[in-house]
């Protein structure tokens, strides 16, 4: 079963205590973006094979949404981090790097 | 070329010789340097679509590339329920077009895919299920689907084993469709396999498509571990990694791909002979010829490309199927896999040219791809060998995520099976 951290409340928090919420760092577009930038947003998903960033919510704990780091290809957990962070946070980068020497980062 | 045909006869005279005479039912060639068409993946998809495009269109120069065994992805882990009683009317077409050309596959494909047309149940436990399917019959009926409301007595009567008082769920009725059922999802792929085989066309397996050759904007061709392959048209049909080749080519897709799961009881006596979908928990089951009750549920929330799912959801939806069919409370379950689906936001597939010209798509056939196998490499055929979409295509374009246009079956569906 997948665990992840939860960064606000500390508890190690099981699947089912936790609401997946897709993928991270959207760039948002709305009213007067283009039709493109617009469909991107709201559709365009990155789906890798691999290193995906993505948003959780610790829906039956403290009910905030977090951060994570996570393989797609393998469910190996990197790391967890606040939702306050626009981009991945470094100390994230670094885990995911020592890791995956490959990993092109985080575009 | 050809291919001695499958009969009474044959059996019989093989009978006489010890069974010396069967040859494969495919060959299994080194890729030539050039084809019109590739396509990627063989599944169901992708070999209808070649075998189409043969039969239909007469384009047999063609390729089909497979990174493992043929069938062994979604095709081949799939519960294998046929219906067509979907709410909207581009997708009552081209799931309509499948079922009926499942009804004489068999026959077309000289493959004995076992279809069974034994009958389908999508039960309404609740008030907004119930209004839900009843305007899915009025629908199937303006779109020529014969389907029909039924009773819980009629429910009852076609389903001894099923418990129609509750107390939790009680059963309010189900929208049933009497030419739905199942069929065997190997023998569907290696058919068309077999038929693509006798014209000529070579599949590929153990072969993994690495990257995408452009030049100005056109498909020129395709990396493999088995080489770089020229081709003058490429048709992904990769489910679950459709994200994955559609990056090779330089473009995204509106696809995420999750794990589904399916699993077995040990088998018993026949208890069940229809397809019960119970969607409001999730669950549906069917009983296979060998006697094991076939299980699946829903999907997981995240996306995952490792064919295994999580725990909880053959708990959670093997709990709710008890209350409904209370006597399988003591089965044992024998066997659990998953299968990485692509999911569309709208829950209805992309059928599609793509920003790179002479690419074509096919996948987000999600949880729901096997009962469109026919239908959907039909629809595929005609618009690769064309360049453009026929009618059963034509709605299922890119585009309409640009323009909002969605084929709403999420709602309609509940699971979309
Ligand atoms: C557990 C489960 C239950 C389901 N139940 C039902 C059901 O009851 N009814 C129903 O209608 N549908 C059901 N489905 C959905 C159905 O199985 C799929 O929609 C359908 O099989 C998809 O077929 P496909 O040919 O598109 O994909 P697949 O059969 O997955 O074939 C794609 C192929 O592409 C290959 N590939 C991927 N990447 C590459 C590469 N780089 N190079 C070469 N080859 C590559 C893969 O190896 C694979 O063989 C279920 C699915 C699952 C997982
Ligand atoms: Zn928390």
């Amino acid at each position: 079963m997948l665990i992840l951290h939860c960064p606000y409340c500390g508890v190690d928090a099981e699947e089912s205590e936790l609401a997946p919420g897709g993928e991270a760092h959207l760039k948002r577009f709305g009213p007067g973006s283009s039709d493109e930038d617009f469909e991107a947003y709201m559709f365009a998903r990155k789906n890798p094979k691999g290193v995906h960033f993505e948003r959780w919510r610790h829906a039956y704990g403290c009910g905030k949404w977090f951060l994570a780091a996570r393989c797609t290809a393998t469910l190996e957990v990197f790391g967890t981090y606040k939702a306050q962070n626009p981009r991945p946070h470094p100390d994230i980068v670094a885990a995911v790097k020592a890791k995956r020497p490959g990993w092109e980062g985080w575009k | 070329m050809g291919m001695r045909r499958y009969s009474m006869f044959a059996v019989a005279r093989e009978a006489l010789r010890f069974h010396a005479g069967w040859e494969r039912a495919w060959k299994s060639p080194e890729p030539k340097s050039h084809y019109d068409v590739i396509v990627v993946g063989a599944g169901g998809h992708g070999l209808a679509t070649a075998y189409y495009l043969g039969k239909v269109h007469g384009i047999r120069n063609v390729a089909v590339i497979e990174k493992g065994w043929l069938g062994g992805g979604n095709t081949g882990r799939n519960t294998t329920i046929i219906r067509s009683n979907y709410l909207q009317d581009p997708s009552a077409a081209i799931y309509e077009k499948a079922r009926s050309l499942y009804e004489d596959l068999s026959q077309d494909l000289n493959y004995n895919v076992m279809f069974s047309p034994r009958g389908l149940l999508m039960l309404a436990q609740s008030e907004h299920e119930r209004r839900g399917y009843q305007r899915t019959v009025y629908a199937n009926n303006l779109q020529g689907i014969e389907t029909e409301w039924i009773t819980p007595q009629k429910v009852k009567e076609l389903v001894p084993i099923l418990n129609i008082e509750g107390p939790r769920y009680p059963v309010l009725g189900a929208l049933y469709q009497e030419r739905g059922g199942t069929a065997r999802h190997d023998a569907v792929a290696w058919g068309y396999a077999r038929g693509c085989s006798a014209m000529g066309m070579d599949i590929i397996q153990q072969c993994e498509v690495t990257g995408v050759r452009t030049e100005g904007g056109k498909v020129v061709g395709i990396d493999t571990t088995k080489g770089a392959i020229g081709c003058s048209k490429l048709a992904m049909v990769v489910a679950g990694h459709s994200s994955v080749l559609a990056e090779m080519a330089g473009f995204r897709l509106p696809i995420e791909s999750m794990a589904l799961q399916a699993w077995v009881s040990e088998p018993i006596k026949p208890a069940i002979d229809v397809v019960v979908m119970a969607n409001l928990v999730h669950g549906y089951m069917s009983q296979s010829d060998k006697g094991e009750l076939v299980i699946g549920g829903g999907t997981d929330g995240f996306n995952n490309y490792t064919q295994r799912g999580s725990w909880h959801h053959v708990e959670e939806t093997t709990r709710a199927l008890v209350e409904t069919f209370p006597i399988i409370s003591r089965l044992k379950m024998l066997r659990q896999w998953g299968g990485i689906v692509d999911m569309t936001g709208d829950r209805s597939p992309i059928l599609s040219k793509t920003p790179v010209e002479n690419i074509f798509v096919n996948c987000g056939w999600g949880t729901g791809g096997f009962k469109s196998i026919p239908g959907s490499g039909w629809a595929m055929a005609e618009l690769v060998a064309k360049g453009e979409p026929g009618p059963l295509a034509a709605e299922f374009g890119l585009i309409r995520f640009r323009e909002g246009r969605f084929i709403d079956e999420s709602v309609a569906a509940g699971v979309a099976h």
